[in-house]
């Protein structure tokens, strides 16, 4: 069987990654699916503590947290979309009308 | 963890997840083409639901499939295509933070596997893992039962943002 600590190893290196994606891209869509991986890394990590630990509460966790993520990914994309209609671009370092 | 050996799926099945949720992730994160990584990140979401099955999570290795890959995917998929002009090569200020970024992504993640490795995390007693029945019963249990409360919260959380999303969408206001 496999350790526990594979998977949280695994988990880290997903969130890492996720991590340097958002810090590198500057296409909001990317950064957005390397927060989904981010997301997606946390949930891995919550199901093996769950699923070594013989207790299922950790799953409910990752089911809450896929309600997030699922509005997360709505309200996101709409503002992708709304930001793309008024300014043309989905480049991050191009949409600073909030900074002073 | 001996005693589930004989229920338990070959682990190299789990290698095998490991190593497509951990390629497909990377070239989400470092591809030009935004599509690709869009298609990309299908593969990953299927790795990780595999990773699931294999933590005997049927319940949720299901849900993910429905909700990332039928929900959230193609969500992304209509922002990609919503988004993208022929014009907009996404190539510039690929490398620009690339030295910084990757510096303190080596320190984040020797931190986290420093810690996930030394740690000696605390275990139910031998035997206490989820054994290969089916998990589903018991979440749809809680659900109804102790964790009733953000179950509906979850419900409004989720109406609002559908509602929230398409007003921000909208055309005109």
């Amino acid at each position: 069987m496999i350790p526990l600590s594979h998977y949280l190893l695994l988990s880290a290196v997903i969130f890492s990654v996720g991590v340097v994606g958002v810090m590198t891209r500057r296409n909001a869509i990317v950064v957005f699916m390397c927060i989904e991986l981010m997301l997606n890394s946390v949930n891995l990590t919550l199901v093996a503590f769950s699923s070594y630990l013989g207790d299922a509460t950790g799953q409910m966790l990752v089911f809450f947290v896929m309600v997030v993520a699922a509005a997360e990914a709505a309200v996101g994309l709409a503002i992708v979309i709304s930001l793309f209609r008024n300014k043309q671009t989905v480049n991050i370092d191009d949409i600073n009308i909030l900074k002073w | 963890m001996e005693t589930l050996s004989t229920l338990t799926t070959p682990d190299w099945l789990f290698y095998l997840f490991a190593v497509i949720t951990v390629a497909s992730a990377a070239f989400v994160a470092f591809t030009k083409n935004v599509v690709y990584a869009a298609f990309a990140l299908l593969f990953t979401f299927f790795g990780v639901a595999g990773l699931y099955v294999l933590l005997n999570s049927d319940f949720l290795a299901v849900t993910q499939i429905l909700v990332y890959v039928g929900g959230i995917l193609v969500l992304i998929l209509f922002g990609v295509m919503l988004t993208n002009r022929s014009i907009s090569v996404d190539i510039q200020s690929e490398t620009l933070k690339f030295a910084p970024a990757l510096i303190v992504t080596a320190a984040l993640l020797g931190t986290l596997a420093g810690f996930y490795t030394v740690t000696d995390w605390f275990f139910g007693g031998p035997g206490a893992e989820i054994t290969a029945t089916s998990t589903a019963p018991n979440i749809g249990n809680a659900l109804v039962t102790t964790h009733a409360l953000p179950f509906e919260v979850a419900s409004v959380v989720l109406l609002v943002a559908l509602v929230g999303a398409a007003m921000i969408a909208r055309r005109d206001k």
